[in-house]
């Protein structure tokens, strides 16, 4: 939208003349949306019948791009992502930006675009939003916030507490690829990593599942903590126990690869495009052959099932064939070498 | 004390540098300690170092002399098959 | 034949569950602690095998005194200190390196010495202090730091080496009579670099079997079964499991340049106290890479943590969970000792890897 050098200023969030530019060129132009249109200090909109479901996240991550996403894209991927764990059908979205003086217009217009696009694949509509401008140093390059509201088909009630035993647990492919892609680009840590984040919008799984309510229980995508402190929170809050067994659980080999050299565990690494799945265990098989029509959940794999004892707890069963407990995180997940 | 992965050599630079793939992963390693190291052969790393050359055959090996010394199914008492 | 073979490995599992005596196993290395604590082992085997955890795990067995010496080099506002990452958090009498990097100290968390080495050479105008910490294998690879500075002409690289030797701890281990272990399973990468004969001197000294053994669930399970055999038949040998990495005679272009870079020197171990010869200093001809020709390193006494048994759980002489502070006032979250710190600390592959009937 203008030189290649051109960078935004504090009086991009004024509320003047600039900050007028900044949306009708940038947001505007990409979003092309007839909410905006009318420039009213919120979006109106009527929403089909049925429970309503509504989301936010903020979305603070370095490097702003990485291999398989940008910010922009992750940034409509969670919101909806926590909205199809929802059971819902992502609608409507608002977007906010905290965006650092001097941050290149061009990278913005990247960003926005991605959201564009992101959202278009789900069609859920960006129908608000906000800019903000902090002096340089009070941010680093830029914050995102987005709010989705979505809308619940009828008899879909996914929920922790209507887990039973016997129930078996899905995950939509393999896992901590989000996590690996991010490291590899952190400073000090010098490896090429193939791997690239799994950022993608599911709500094609959420469609594809739609029609196995109520035997499908409750969803959840495995973000920060990874895939099992997911697992632990389900099991915590359905007041069962939960057994996987460490042999199914799908992980690529250069993920596993980078994971071994660094001393960390998948299990506990980040997706942005995952979703575990609990369902029915006479409709497992089912769920599974659904998913694998879906691009996100080709790789679907079952791996493991709910038990009512130890209540709140997740144990694994590992390849040697013991049980142990697969805790939560505790501090924080770094690389190490001794 | 000392966690170390397998990778091959698929590049030798001066300096003693060594480009090793692990699993698809591809990392800039000295092979100082191992200076007679070829491309194609895999070595233990540690902390960015290839410690040591691997040679998977003598795993055969120990396997082969520990599948003699329980004479595979005698001394257990839970025998699986 | 193929090492996969889940027969294999069911065989190996059975023939371990045949022993009815009593023996007590020690894994010197952290990462054979935190290995046997993921795959399960311990809670496979009979209540007859007990495996204890030993001094093997770097940043546990580094004293309270020498952790408060190296957060006091921190404050300096000259140094920028790198280091492997377990350190970090490790608490001082104090504080931690973590700490006082929130209060502004320049401390970095690298990946290899050799990076160390690039980073001084980008920042000429900081003094770059890697901290050097651990055992035979990763002395080499800051040996080669050290020389790798001395030929690009570095004037801003040093080390502070609190190198250590396993050897001499395992000799400790063997000689106090509080301490009952029937056999070693022996680290495998340090081994790779020291070879086997420093263990057919203790094997023989002592009369307990030692194995070199390498870090897969299959190898350590292989190791066992090994050391059970040599019980059974009253031997004490040195022998070698990991022959797929580890060679009689060691890597003697490791062992060399360890030689000529750094000599013995006395070091303090938390857990076993003063031991002679069993520290690595930095050779005068490499004067200019030692952090304590370089820096006042201050000498600090060891002042130990209140109630806190690291110091018994790194020699065998308690499991982690006969402290009384452990899962209670001190979890990984909270760490009060190191072995709760490090990932491979005893504390933590306990606490991480809690086993089901643990409970």
């Amino acid at each position: 939208m203008g030189k290649s050098d051109d960078r935004i200023l504090m009086a991009h969030g004024s509320g003047g003349l600039m900050s007028q530019q900044l949306i009708e060129r940038l947001f505007k132009k990409n979003w092309n949306n007839p909410n905006m249109e009318d420039m009213l200090d919120g979006a109106v909109f009527n929403l089909p019948p049925g429970k309503v479901a509504m989301s936010t996240d903020s979305f603070v991550i370095t490097p702003l791009f990485f291999p398989g996403g940008d910010i922009g894209k992750l940034a409509i991927c969670g919101t909806v992502n926590d909205l199809v764990a929802c059971g819902a059908k992502p609608l409507y979205m608002s977007t906010a930006f905290i965006i650092e003086e001097g941050f290149p217009l061009d990278d913005l217009e990247k960003i926005v675009q991605s959201m564009a696009q992101t959202a278009a694949r789900v069609g859920v509509a960006l129908v608000t939003g906000d800019t903000k401008v902090v002096e340089k140093g009070s941010a680093d390059g830029l914050f995102i916030n987005t709010a989705g509201i979505g809308v619940i088909g009828a008899g879909i009630d996914y929920r922790p507490t209507r887990l039973q035993p016997g129930d078996r647990i899905i995950v939509s492919g393999p896992v901590g690829d989000h996590g690996l892609a991010i490291l590899a680009q952190r400073e000090g840590l010098r490896f090429d990593t193939p791997t690239t984040s799994d950022c993608a919008p599911l709500y094609g799984i959420g469609q594809a599942l739609e029609s196995f309510a109520p035997d499908v229980r409750c969803m959840r995508d495995p973000t920060r903590g990874g895939l099992a402190t997911v697992l632990n929170e389900i099991a915590s809050q359905s007041g069962l126990g939960i057994k996987v067994w460490e042999e199914k659980i799908p992980v690529s080999p250069v993920v596993q690869g980078a994971c071994d050299m660094l001393g960390l565990d998948p299990l506990y690494m980040a997706n942005e495009g995952k979703m575990v799945i609990f369902v029915a265990a006479d409709r497992a098989q089912e769920v599974l052959s659904a998913l694998h029509q879906v691009e996100e959940s080709r790789a679907a794999a079952e791996i493991g099932e709910v038990i009512a004892q130890p209540s709140g707890m997740v144990l694994i069963e590992t390849a040697l064939g013991a049980d142990r407990i697969l805790g939560v995180l505790e501090g924080e997940h770094v690389p190490r070498i001794c | 004390m000392c966690l170390g992965v397998p990778g091959k050599i698929i590049e030798l630079k001066e300096h003693n540098v060594g480009v090793v793939d692990i699993q698809g992963n591809q990392v800039s390693i000295s092979v100082a300690l191992t200076p007679e190291v070829e491309v194609g052969q895999h070595v233990l790393v540690h902390a960015g170092f290839a410690m040591e050359i691997i040679d998977e055959e003598e795993a055969l090996k120990t396997m082969a002399l520990l599948e003699e010394m329980m004479s595979y199914g005698e001394m257990s008492i839970d025998e699986p098959r | 034949m193929s090492r996969d073979d889940k027969e294999y490995t069911q065989a190996l599992l059975g023939d371990i569950r045949s022993e009815k005596n009593q023996f007590a196993l020690m894994e010197v290395c952290g990462t054979h602690t935190m290995a046997i604590a993921k795959s399960g082992i311990r809670e496979l085997i009979p209540d007859n095998l007990r495996l204890l955890s030993g001094p093997g795990c770097p940043v546990c067995v580094t004293a309270q005194g020498d952790i408060d010496g190296m957060i006091e080099l921190s404050k300096n506002p000259d140094v920028t200190l790198l280091t492997f990452g377990d350190m970090m958090r490790v608490p001082g009498t104090a504080t931690s390196l973590a700490e006082e990097r929130s209060r502004g100290a320049d401390v970095r968390v690298v990946y290899s010495p050799m990076d160390a080495v690039q980073m001084a050479a980008e920042n000429p105008h900081r003094q770059m202090v890697f901290l050097g910490i651990g055992f035979e294998t990763t002395a080499p690879t800051v040996a080669v730091s050290i020389e790798e500075a001395y030929r690009r002409g570095l004037e801003n690289y040093s080390v502070l080496s609190l190198h250590k030797l396993v050897p001499p701890a395992l000799e400790a281990i063997f000689s106090d009579p509080d301490i009952k272990v029937d056999g070693l399973i022996c680290p495998g990468h340090v081994s790779a670099v020291i070879g086997l004969s420093p263990y057919e001197v203790l094997a023989e000294k002592y009369h307990k079997p030692c194995v070199v053994t390498g870090f897969d669930t299959l190898d350590i399970l292989e190791g066992i079964v090994m050391l059970l055999h040599q019980l059974r038949q009253g031997e004490a040998r040195a022998e070698i499991q990991y022959r797929r990495v580890v060679k009689r005679e060691g890597n003697p272009v490791a062992a060399a340049i360890l030689e000529r870079v750094f000599q013995p020197a006395d070091a303090r171990w938390r857990g076993l106290g003063a031991i002679p010869g069993s520290g690595l200093a930095v050779r005068p001809a490499y004067q200019k890479c030692d952090a304590r020709s370089r820096f006042q390193v201050p000498e600090i006494e060891d002042k130990p943590i209140k109630g806190c048994a690291c110091g018994e759980v790194l020699t065998g002489r308690i499991t982690p969970q006969q402290c009384a502070l452990f899962g209670r006032a001190c979890t990984p979250l909270k760490p009060i000792g190191p072995c709760m710190v490090s990932h491979e600390g005893a504390c933590a592959a306990y606490y991480r890897y809690t086993p089901v009937k643990g409970r």
